[in-house]
């Protein structure tokens, strides 16, 4: 344990990713994740900021996705996986034995690798969370939710016609944006997205993009991505993992021109990954 | 062409890739492969066809049954009792043999038959024609007064004779039916008073040691009431238990140590489930013995692994994606399983149980061990009474030599696939019906 301990320090040493100015909207100290005996994280110090983008990159299998199922206990769902460390949001330990999980879920949304609405109708794909919840009053409010959160989506226009044909039938980049706009129905302030467009198309993908651009405004967006490129694109803030450890943080552009840590230098031009 | 492969193939050691030999040999082989294939898939057809083609060929006259219509003159006199007055008790010992012996008498146009003639008069009708004739005048008592006609069963022999089982060239003294007999039957023929109808009989009456009044009720009613408390026990304790082990349950030895044990049981020979129901069921907790409760019971133990396993496959087929978008939106366990897991596993949970139910039918043994083998006239209303089930009046029947037996043998038979086929057509039905693509 203490072995551990100090060559994490070591490891993470130049970069723990603790801003300093406006109050963070979700900061992670010290989180390690244990699968069964196995560790996949360790010593993770976050502070993903407000309204705006974080990217987290990586070579596969350095626990990105790990990281982020952290941030609405999706590893919960995972019998031999262990978090220790705290994990707040809005200065709310989410770990907290009185929270409720299924709250945190409505209050941080997440969209998937691959596009998963349920087989049901476009309309109740969006209507699920909010029924669930209890936070539609009637009929027409439903409709007001399921027409807005389509619209946030950009994908009201496009299945107006058709809100109560399966979800299924959409292309690949319609069905993601239907997630996107499913995970927005629960009013969350977060939005996890793990490789959101690696099962896209260019076209698709530009599209989720420019999505993510505009949900900044509103919305607190934290992606997991493995193309570069779209992590410069989409982010304002970027966290470089390696084999469980967050090796370097910082603004998007700073980390892109000038990377601190030769690690995150290999990686960022290619040498790796 | 084969010289250009032969050079881009040539391998490093000089040996040639796609050698003529080698491939022939691969083809033969292939061929070779494919023809055992057909050869079984041959001989298995063969067999299911000589199957159906010896029970149909055998069963099917079981569906026909030879009746004689009599002009049964129904007189005051004969429902009076005592005092002259008619009652229902009066109408139900009325002498009703006789009436029917006397009409089928004057039909033949006999002015005064002697004993024996009067007896081989008797031995054209079946034993159970007292019952219909009652059955008809206490459904419309308008009718004593008048002379009516009425639809009787032949006797089994006859119906024989009229099925050809009886060869109308054998002496006399070895024949069931004498000379004077067969003369009659011509006549009645010849008159269109008897002929082969729709054995409606076969669906409605119970047991009976006379095969043209033995019918399928009982045991249809008794293989209902089981394939009901079946369906009302094993499918919602297999569910839920297959429920818990794929999304609840820790996996742990205790775990590992029951799902070992499900499997066994679907193993367990049937007959052991019917030694388990008499121990458990009949001997300790008192259940009435040869009801169709206890048989729907024992049959739902075994069933239940069945159900369990086609449940768990169905549940873990439904992709884990599903699973995550349900928990990521916030659902909880609960609401993951039963607003999404669930309905989108029930096509391979209908299949499983239908095809548990499918098995439960057709299984004889255990019920045999829990005295399901009675000989019972009456329609069980409840699963208490005695009742029982149609594998086991196919093999009471298979055990009597008569004729009539034989071909109602075959006859349950044909209904009891019949049954079987429509459950497995279901079975395609439901699931294709409710295949998703996801
Ligand atoms: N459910 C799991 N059970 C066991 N190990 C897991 C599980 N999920 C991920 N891991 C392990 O954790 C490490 C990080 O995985 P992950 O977070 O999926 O990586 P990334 O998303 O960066 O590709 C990997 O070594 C992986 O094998
Ligand atoms: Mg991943």
């Amino acid at each position: 344990m203490e072995q551990i301990a100090t060559s994490a320090t070591a490891e993470t040493a130049p970069m723990s990713g603790v801003a300093n100015g406006e109050a963070p909207k979700v900061t992670a100290r010290d989180v390690c994740v244990f699968y069964g005996a196995k560790q996949a994280l360790f010593d993770v110090n976050l502070d993903v900021p407000r309204n705006s983008v974080t990217a987290l990159i990586g070579p596969s299998g350095c626990g990105k996705s790990t990281f982020l199922r952290c941030l609405n206990r999706m590893n919960d769902t995972i019998p031999i996986c262990r978090v220790t460390g705290k994990i707040e949001l809005d200065e709310q330990d989410i770990y907290d034995r009185d929270l409720d999980v299924v709250e945190l879920r409505a209050r941080v949304g997440m969209v998937f690798q691959k596009p998963n609405p349920f087989p049901k109708s476009i309309f109740d794909n969006i209507a699920y969370g909010p029924r669930i919840h209890g936070l539609v009053r009637d009929k027409t409010h439903l409709e007001e939710i399921v027409e807005t959160s389509l619209e946030k989506a950009g994908l009201w226009k496009e299945v107006k016609d058709r809100v109560h044909e399966p979800g299924t039938g959409l292309s690949g980049g319609q069905q993601q944006r239907l997630c996107i706009a499913r995970a927005i129905a629960t009013t969350p302030d977060v939005i996890l997205m793990d490789e959101p467009c690696s099962a896209l198309d260019p076209i698709a993908t530009a599209k989720v993009e420019e999505l993510i651009h505009e949900l900044r405004q509103n919305y607190t967006i934290v992606i997991v991505t493995h193309s570069m490129q779209q992590a410069r694109r989409v982010s304002q803030k970027t966290a470089f993992f390696h084999i469980g450890y967050l090796v370097e943080v910082g603004d998007t552009e700073q980390i892109f021109e000038n990377p601190q840590d030769k690690r995150t230098q290999d990686y960022i031009m290619g040498r790796f990954g | 062409m084969a010289t250009t492969q032969d050079t881009l193939h040539a391998a490093a050691d000089g040996r040639k890739l796609n050698d003529p030999a080698m491939l022939k040999r691969r083809y033969a082989a292939e061929w070779r492969f494919k023809a055992y294939g057909l050869g079984a898939l041959g001989i298995a057809l063969f067999f299911l066809v000589v199957l159906f083609y010896s029970i149909i060929s055998q069963g099917w006259t079981a569906f026909l049954q030879t009746n004689i219509k009599l002009d049964v003159a129904l007189n005051e006199a004969d429902f009076q009792d005592a005092d002259g007055q008619i009652t229902e008790q009066s109408i139900r010992v009325a002498d009703y043999t006789k009436m029917a012996r006397d009409a089928l008498q004057s039909t033949l146009g006999l002015e005064s038959p002697t004993r024996p003639e009067k007896r081989d008069l008797r031995g054209l009708l079946s034993r159970g024609v007292d019952v219909q004739i009652r059955n008809k005048i206490e459904s419309d008592r308008s009718v004593i007064g008048q002379t009516v006609p009425v639809w009787v069963l032949a006797n089994g022999e006859v119906d024989a004779l009229i099925k050809g089982s009886i060869d109308r060239n054998t002496p006399e003294e070895r024949r069931q039916l004498n000379n004077k007999q067969l003369a009659w039957i011509d006549k009645l023929i010849a008159e269109g008073r008897l002929e082969k109808q729709f054995n409606t009989g076969l669906f409605t009456y119970g047991a009976s040691s006379q095969p043209e009044t033995a019918g399928l009720a009982v045991a249809l009613i008794g293989s209902f009431f089981m394939m009901l408390i079946v369906a009302l026990v094993a499918v919602p304790i297999g569910v839920a238990a297959a429920a818990y082990l794929e999304e609840f349950a820790p996996k742990n030895t205790f775990t590992d140590i029951i799902e070992v044990n499900i499997n066994n049981l679907a193993a367990v020979p049937s007959i052991v489930f019917g030694l388990l129901g008499l121990a458990v069921f009949i001997n300790f907790m008192g259940l009435p013995r040869s009801a169709s409760l206890v048989g729907g019971l024992v049959l739902s133990l075994m069933t239940l692994p069945t159900v369990i396993i086609a449940t768990r496959a169905a549940i873990r087929a439904v992709p884990p994606s599903i699973r995550e978008a349900a928990l990521g939106v916030g659902a909880s366990k609960m609401q993951t399983l039963f607003h999404h897991v669930l309905p989108l596993a029930l096509p391979g949970i209908l299949t499983g149980t239908i095809i548990g139910l499918v098995q439960a039918l057709g299984e004889t043994a255990p019920l045999l061990m829990i005295g399901l083998v009675a000989f019972v006239v009456d329609y069980p209303t409840t699963p208490l009474d005695p009742a029982t089930a149609l594998p086991v009046q196919i093999y009471m029947w298979a055990s009597s030599a008569e004729r009539g037996f034989v071909e109602r043998t075959m006859g349950a038979t044909i209904v009891l696939l019949m049954f079987l086929f429509v459950m497995n057509a279901a079975a395609v039905y439901l699931r294709r019906k409710f295949e998703r693509k996801w």
